[in-house]
């Protein structure tokens, strides 16, 4: 799951970049992206990304902790297993969450 | 017990500090040392930006990047992240593939894709810094 929320996230990088170029390059493209990004599709996108984002950090700091030496037994990982996946949902929703509110839709 | 050797190591390679590598515990270090970096600089991101990507104006997010400490922010995000990214995709090919023409395939259009992409952001994040994209007709 470490190595798959990865892969979502060298795409999304990618994608950074892209707006990043976007930005610099044909900035009177830009209305057509923010369309796009605000579209269903759009949001989705966005949404998993953060969700792979977060996922990925949260189980990153367990491997760091696991190459430290630590919790390695299988009750502590499985502990720390489910601390991932409700941080990994805490933090996208309180993320959006902040994002909706200073769009003003909240 | 009687004693049962456990380390085959001479005396020299344990002095030498190398195993049958010799090398590698740098990128070991680069990948936690960049997961730690990113861990603060991804969330400053879009944290800083998020108000300005908002708007349908791309004068918001020009804005942004002229200011030299997100500029130098950016910049440091860009690298650092297409660096971890390389490590990370490059560990993922080593262990999964084992078709030598495939593995070192696939290894070197990661590297170019990961610091081509990493070239380009950081072009355009010193465009976006020096420039103002805005009189190009935005």
């Amino acid at each position: 799951m470490h190595r798959f929320s990865g892969v979502a996230l060298y795409f999304g990088a990618v994608a950074l970049v892209l707006w990043l170029a976007l930005c610099a390059y044909y900035p009177a493209e830009y209305a057509k992206w923010h369309a796009l990004a605000i579209s269903p599709v759009g949001r989705v996108v966005l949404m998993g990304w953060t969700l792979a984002f977060f996922y990925h950090l949260a189980s990153g700091i367990r491997h760091l902790l696991w190459d430290m030496g630590k919790g390695f037994s299988l009750n502590a990982s499985n502990k720390a297993g489910w601390f991932i996946v409700f941080f990994t949902i805490a933090a996208t929703a309180g993320t959006w969450c902040y994002v909706y509110q200073q769009a003003g839709q909240l | 017990m009687s004693a049962v050797k456990t380390k085959f190591q001479t005396p020299l390679a344990r002095a030498k500090g190398h195993g049958a590598a010799h090398s590698g515990v740098a990128t070991w270090w680069a990948e936690r040392v960049t997961s730690a970096a990113l861990a603060i600089l991804l969330p400053w991101f879009v944290a800083s930006l998020v108000a300005a990507m908002l708007s349908s104006d791309v004068s918001q997010v020009a804005g942004w990047f002229a200011l030299p400490v997100n500029a130098v922010g950016m910049l440091a995000l860009v690298a650092i992240m297409f660096w971890h990214m390389k490590l990370g995709m490059q560990v993922i090919i080593e262990d999964y593939v084992h078709v030598n023409f495939w593995k070192y395939t696939l290894l070197f259009l990661n590297a170019a894709v990961c610091y081509g992409f990493m070239i380009l952001g950081l072009i355009c994040v010193l465009r976006l810094h020096f420039i103002d994209i805005t009189s190009f007709g935005a």
